[in-house]
């Protein structure tokens, strides 16, 4: 029989297959050295990675579902959590905290502490404008979209810029009405 | 409880302890994310043998730090330096630490003194991998042959590695191999040392 409601990030992520962290570290490492190479530009790195992590979001979506057993979120509150407590869990093995809402409840901070993309890293003086997890607001942005959600998701805090943790602003820019993909006339 | 951090703030990378690498992933998130680098690396390149050096160079990044990472943590600041010992530790250590298992055989080359070879039934990076036709004998093993190339070369083993598919009687996806095959000054010293 199949579970009944959601079930948790840590069950989750016990059951899926998993790989070594280092793996995962290492190699995304060495695509942002690969971008850095090619692209010279830090901000076009940065666009890139958001753009990678959009291309992730919107496939990864499909398996979080499949796998969550997740329903359809009442409001953005439970969606922010589902996506800290499971979403990051899930596929990362890490638990991000919400925090930070603003009064209409479409703003709010997800906060990570611990973050397998930054083991070793560095950041160099000529890359202090790289966003260097920038791979992460991509992925949240395009699962969203897939959702029918827009956001806008922006770093406030980051640990390899010196501060105390990472901090993902997402923005609920506006619910679009699900539709057909096609029109009749087409 | 903003900014009550479990993670102590180090100023610098080399002052924090070394990670016992027990931590994990998920496989579908390396997957996506590896699969985000071959599809970026095919905008970057004309032909096939273009990506499969764009795709061994990114491996070849991993390795030199693999190699780096386990002679400190595991193997005491000590690095192997004999031919079998290294082609060992690959098979064994690195291939253990990085995809959870010993590799399924480490067989030397018939036909070339100085060729070695590493097989894998399925190798984890070709897991969710399928190649269209028109791209030939295309391997995403090139990332894995890179990074055996950066733990060889950091070792003081230059080689030349690369990925191959080999057809296994009764399966039906073929395995693949990593092809070995080192530097002359290599085997020369290691006849040296007898």
């Amino acid at each position: 029989m199949p579970p009944v409601g959601p079930r948790s990030g840590d069950a989750i992520f016990a059951n899926v297959e998993r790989v070594n962290a280092e793996l995962f570290t290492l190699t995304y490492g060495a695509i942002v050295r690969q971008l850095l190479t090619d692209l010279e530009e830090v901000e076009e790195v940065n666009k890139q990675l958001d753009q990678m992590g959009y291309n992730i979001g919107i496939r990864l979506i499909d398996e979080f579902l499949a796998k969550s057993n997740v329903s359809r979120c009442v409001d953005f509150k439970e969606t922010a959590e589902v996506i800290a407590k499971i979403g990051f869990k899930m596929f990362l093995g890490v638990t991000a905290s919400v925090t930070n809402w603003d009064a209409d409840g479409t703003c709010c901070s997800i906060v990570l502490e611990d973050n397998p993309l930054v083991d070793f890293v560095e950041l160099p003086d000529t890359c202090q404008g790289l966003y260097y997890c920038n791979i992460l607001s991509g992925v949240v942005r395009g699962a969203l979209e897939m959702v029918s959600m827009k956001t806008e998701i922006t770093w406030i805090r980051d640990m390899l810029r010196g501060d105390d943790a990472f901090e993902l602003q997402v923005k609920l820019l506006k619910q679009v009405p699900e539709e057909y993909p096609y029109k009749d006339d087409e | 409880m903003i900014g009550v951090g479990k993670m102590k703030q180090y100023s610098n990378v080399l002052d924090r302890p070394l990670s016992k690498g027990k931590q994990e992933v998920s496989l579908s998130a390396f997957a996506f994310l590896f699969s985000e680098l071959v599809q970026y690396n095919q905008t970057q390149v004309d032909n096939i043998a273009e990506l499969e050096r764009r795709l061994e160079d990114a491996g070849y990044a991993v390795g030199a730090r693999v190699l780096e990472l386990l002679c400190h943590r595991d193997k005491g600041n000590r690095r192997e330096t004999r031919l079998l010992g290294i082609l060992s530790f690959v098979h064994s250590t690195v291939w253990k630490v990085l995809f959870g298992k010993v590799a399924d055989s480490l067989e030397k080359g018939t036909e070339h003194e100085d060729e070695y070879m590493i097989s894998e039934k399925e190798l984890l990076v070709n897991r969710f991998i399928s190649i269209p036709k028109d791209m030939g004998t295309f391997n995403c093993g090139a990332f894995v042959a890179g990074i055996v190339r950066g733990v060889l070369d950091g070792a003081g083993f230059p080689a030349v590695v690369t990925a191959h598919f080999v057809p296994v009687e009764g399966q039906q996806r073929p395995r693949t191999t990593i092809l070995i095959k080192f530097a002359e000054e290599v085997l020369r010293r290691e006849a040296r040392l007898g």
